[in-house]
């Protein structure tokens, strides 16, 4: 299922204005996709102009992998979801693909429970991107809780940045 | 090894009736759940040699002795510097006036020999002011290299005779021991003494690896690991350092694995389309049953010590909350009303409390309740303290505490469950998430 010219066009607006709010040396720090294949687009830092629309690096860049939730919440807000809408965009214009979504919870929270809050959160991603018209089978989803934050200070403006799900272009592998 | 364990065990037969017996009859007595305001002084001369290689062991035996019961806060050593007499002959009458005069009201005395790779200690307790022995003397047998684990034996005697209750130093701590920054941690599991001593590393850190958990019999621990990709629970021979995964599907992640006291049953949390739920799984079979079925995430569940009830985390009321369920699942109800977040509940070994992780106003406290709720007590509170183990004899909680900020790093903290003696742990690392084993045999 497809979706149309008009739609996508909007998606990658949304996106462009995202990424360009985005501190390009945060896609390099994530280093640890942690799941098999991850973080294939990870080298390729260099401007955003020069990638192939259709590689992992101009989606993780260009279109933009995470989307960032509130505290102990899982639902996604309007910009998380006009991310999701554009990586759903990428998906199905790139149909080889397949995807692990990573849930991520900051470090105020119990070791289970952020597992738990992380699952929630890959799972509200996943939802969304079906709901969008990338077929289930394409997507794996998998909670780190607090084992992985980005930003490593204890506040507000690291643990935002922390709570979020990140979509790992994976690959060849399917499921 | 084994010749070493076969002769704990000839010791430990020896120590159980006595330890009750004599817990009543002497009146050298502390009552633990008490407030205590003094500790009670003991001296432990340096153990005497009775071969002529035992002089390095005779003195360590007494340290590590020394060590342990100062280490509960319950009792204060009377350092060697103020005794009076020295103690050269085990079977020689004890000058009590000399212990008196500096008030060591409990004086520990043991002799140690040495043949070859076997070691020998016997010991003896003694009540300075009432001019009593505290039970008999004991003996115990096995190999030099775990000397340790005698020394801890004395100790667990001692500790018995005096409060009543039973000791908590021959046993192990499983964890994980952690290196570098935050953001690149580097985890792997590791076993030690209860003190810190001996630490073996059972994984290498390739994977991240969370919550071990130790079977009944101390001879497995079950943990989540990161091998696959996915959060799995894993089981690991202890002795042999041989894991697999018990987690029946690839895929679906599990976690938060515990045994059920016959060590034949586990429980664990499944995460399946974002809904985590409780699981329990026979392990011989590998028959799965579904204990909990509400879209919530419920997690975290431990046994009680008979195995008919399951005390577990859910946030089905809108906030994490703690909860008591059938060994078989159905109807839970519900004992945490306090304000804030409760997670991680670990029921206790006696069976009376329940031991938890609570997140209010910002802080993390480790506390303990009545199993219906009731009581609630705060032992600590610190930026970010959680995940609560028990000591083998309800007396003791280790927990990890981890610091703030962008060189935080994780410690493993012990505290008695009347809130005193809060210390760290020593761990060659940084460390979290601790499992007390039970007493060893």
């Amino acid at each position: 299922m497809g979706i149309s010219g008009m739609k996508r066009a909007i998606c990658l607006v949304a996106a462009l204005a995202v990424s360009a709010c985005s501190n390009a040396t945060d896609w390099r720090d994530d280093g640890f996709g942690g799941s098999g294949g991850a973080g294939a687009g990870t080298d390729v830092g260099l401007g955003a102009g020069a990638l192939a629309p259709n590689s992992p690096a101009y989606f993780q860049q260009t279109v933009g992998d995470r989307v960032l939730f509130a505290v102990n919440q899982h639902k996604l807000g309007a910009e998380a979801q006009s991310i999701l809408a554009a990586q759903a965009g990428w998906l199905n214009t790139n149909p080889e693909y397949t995807i692990t979504i990573e849930g991520h919870a900051d470090e105020q929270g119990t070791r289970e429970y952020n597992l738990g809050l992380g699952a929630r959160r890959a799972n509200a991603a996943r939802e969304f991107l079906v709901a969008n018209g990338v077929s289930p089978t394409r997507i794996k989803t998998v909670s780190f809780g607090k084992e992985r934050p980005l930003e490593i200070c204890s506040a507000e403006a690291c643990y935002a940045k922390n709570r979020r799900s990140v979509t790992v272009i994976a690959g060849g592998f399917t499921s | 090894m084994r010749q070493f364990l076969a002769g704990l065990l000839i010791g430990a037969a020896a120590l159980a009736p006595a330890g009750i017996v004599m817990a009543q009859s002497t009146p050298l007595r502390i009552e633990i759940t008490d407030g205590v305001i003094e500790p009670l002084p003991f001296a432990v001369p340096d153990f005497v040699a009775e071969t002529g290689t035992a002089g390095e062991l005779s003195a360590q035996i007494a340290r590590v002795v020394a060590a342990d019961l100062a280490g509960t806060g319950l009792f204060r050593e009377v350092p060697a510097s103020a005794h009076i007499s020295r103690v050269t002959d085990f079977d020689a009458p004890v000058q009590y006036a000399d212990w008196k005069a500096i008030n060591a009201q409990a004086l520990i005395t043991g002799g140690v020999s040495v043949n070859g790779n076997r070691l020998t200690v016997r010991f003896s307790g003694y009540d300075v002011f009432s001019e009593n022995m505290l039970g008999e003397g004991l003996q115990f047998s096995g190999t030099t290299e775990g000397w340790r684990r005698m020394a801890h034996k004395v100790s667990d005697a001692i500790y018995s005779r005096i409060t009543g209750e039973s000791g908590y130093f021959d046993s192990r701590v499983v964890f994980v021991s952690e290196s570098g920054p935050k953001n690149d941690r580097r985890k792997r599991l590791a076993i030690m003494d209860y003190d810190g001593a001996n630490v073996q590393y059972l994984t290498n850190s390739s994977a991240i690896v969370l919550a071990p958990r130790f079977s009944p019999a101390g001879d497995q621990v079950l943990y989540t690991s990161y091998e696959s990709g996915f959060p799995q629970v894993h089981v690991l021979d202890v002795a042999r350092v041989q894991r697999r995964i018990l987690s029946p599907e690839d895929g679906v992640m599990s976690f938060a694995p515990r045994f059920a006291p016959d060590g034949r049953t586990v429980v664990f949390s499944q995460s399946r389309g974002g809904n985590t739920d409780i699981y329990r799984m026979e392990i011989a079979s590998g028959n799965l049953t579904r204990l909990t079925s509400a879209p919530s995430i419920e997690t975290a569940p431990s046994f009680s010590p008979d195995g008919s009830q399951i005390v577990f985390e859910s946030d089905r009321s809108g906030s994490q909350q703690l909860y008591v369920m059938a060994a078989n699942g159905g109807e839970a109800r519900r004992i945490s009303f306090g304000s804030g977040r409760y997670g991680t509940p670990v029921w206790s070994p006696r069976g009376d409390l329940v031991a938890f992780t609570k997140q209010n106003r910002g802080r993390f406290h480790i506390g303990v309740m009545r199993t219906d709720g009731s009581e609630e007590r705060l032992l600590t509170s610190s930026f970010l303290d959680e995940g609560p183990t028990w000591a083998p004899n309800g007396r003791v909680i280790m927990f990890t505490r981890e610091t703030q900020g962008a060189s935080g790093r994780a410690t493993l903290y012990s505290v008695d469950i009347s809130g005193r003696n809060l210390k760290p742990v020593r761990t060659p690392d940084g460390a979290s998430d601790p499992a007390w084993s039970p007493l060893q045999n």
